[in-house]
């Protein structure tokens, strides 16, 4: 149970795009269809688990002085490592990616999860740590994308990265009633802000509701 | 005058910032004032122009020659981390005064990602010396523009007061930003 806090943590109350504000640049320029939106979650997924588990491992063998150019030697290897098989086995999605995916070693997300989390727990906590956190990077850049793709151009497409054809394409609305400045750059930044008010007045509702009931229970216990 | 089409088009047309989404972190965070605003922009001019260069003449002297082009990614991302580490000594001792101004912002520079960024590109686009020369210079002109113009806004937008709760602070500003970058859409006409 308390394993699976890890993962809900990660998901939810460290959420890195929406509470924690890391790693934007990726999920902005990765966000503009569903299909990359995709893609870039898998890879800092895969990444974000490789990189947690050795630096866990290696955590009592680092010299405390050099350890951030330790992490960024390894990030970086496994970067490299993951371009290289997207390149090999998903090239087109490894083009639409472009820079970003090298980007990944910079991503503050990966840093910060070793420094804050890997550092200083047993490698299987440090997995699950990197399973909440990057389920919660690829729900955040799917849920942008997602958006970003149906309101700018009334339909959904996914393309299969292995094979390059499509998977589906469902159009939900016409296309003249389509947004286009949500699936361009500006519409990005648009939408992220939208959605960043939209958590806050949620999570400032959930505040005011707690606050309330806490008050009239302590009303009703003074009456007795 | 091809390099001059090339400056204004990464410095105006596709710019760092609001086009190709590089640098958002320090351009969120450093935009509150626009005294750091200028202090950023100059230190990321300064570390990207010579960091590109350290990075394109190892790539073209050690690892093409060596056919050892899989470690660009490793080499850059050190080579990037060692010269701010050594900038930031050399300032210290020898230019105080330039450390007191730019000091705070050059560990910051390391996790930008204009910095990779252009260091790879100046590879992946395959430029000459010159065309790498000007795209370097280029690229955080563009950052340290934008981040001038936008601290303006915010300085005003935190000085009016009138935003309302939700949209407080992050969401305003990317929100500000999604205009800034339609407004330099304008730009695209230029070429």
């Amino acid at each position: 149970m308390k394993k699976l806090n890890i993962i809900v943590d990660g998901i939810i109350k460290s959420n890195s795009t929406f509470v924690l504000l890391l790693g934007l640049c990726s999920i902005l320029a990765s966000s503009s269809t569903f299909s990359s939106a995709v893609g870039m979650g898998v890879a800092v997924i895969l990444v974000l688990m490789t990189t947690n588990v050795i630096i866990s491992l290696v955590r009592k063998i680092t010299p405390n002085d050099i350890r951030i150019p330790v992490y960024i030697v390894i990030i970086a290897v496994v970067v490299s490592i993951i371009q290289m098989i997207m390149k090999a086995f998903t090239p087109e999605l490894a083009l639409t990616l472009g820079v970003y995916l090298p980007l990944i070693v910079v991503n503050c997300v990966i840093m910060a999860r070793a420094e804050v989390y890997a550092s200083k727990n047993n490698p299987f906590d440090s997995f699950l740590d990197a399973l909440g956190i990057g389920l919660g990077y690829l729900f955040s850049i799917v849920a942008l994308s997602l958006l970003r793709e149906i309101i700018g151009t009334g339909a959904l497409r996914f393309v299969d990265p292995f094979t390059n054809s499509e998977l589906f394409n469902v159009r939900l609305f016409p296309f003249q009633y389509a947004i286009p400045l949500f699936a361009q750059n500006a519409g990005a930044f648009l939408m992220l802000g939208l959605m960043l008010a939209a958590i806050n007045a949620i999570q400032a509702a959930i505040t005011t509701r707690k606050a309330k009931k806490q008050a009239a229970n302590s009303a009703t216990k003074g009456g007795n | 005058m091809e390099l001059i089409i090339l400056i204004i088009s990464s410095v105006l047309v596709s710019n760092v910032v609001l086009v190709r989404f590089l640098g958002i972190c320090p351009f969120l965070g450093v935009s509150k004032k626009t005294s750091n605003a200028v202090g950023m922009g100059l230190a990321a001019i300064f570390v990207v122009f010579f960091s590109s260069l350290l990075s394109y003449g190892l790539y073209y002297l050690v690892l093409a020659p060596l056919n050892l082009e899989y470690l660009a990614l490793l080499s850059f991302i050190l080579i990037i981390a060692a010269f701010v580490q050594f900038v930031e000594m050399f300032f210290k001792k020898f230019i105080p005064s330039l450390y007191k101004a730019l000091g705070i912002y050059l560990p910051l520079i390391t996790t930008n990602c204009v910095v990779l960024g252009v260091a790879l590109e100046n590879i992946s686009n395959g430029f000459t010396f010159w065309e790498m020369l000007a795209y370097s210079a280029a690229v955080p002109a563009g950052f340290t523009l934008v981040l001038l113009l936008f601290s303006v806004i915010r300085e005003r937008l935190d000085s009016l007061n009138k935003v309302p709760g939700p949209f407080k602070g992050t969401a305003i500003a990317l929100i500000t930003t999604a205009l800034l970058a339609l407004a330099f859409t304008a730009f695209a006409g230029l070429l």
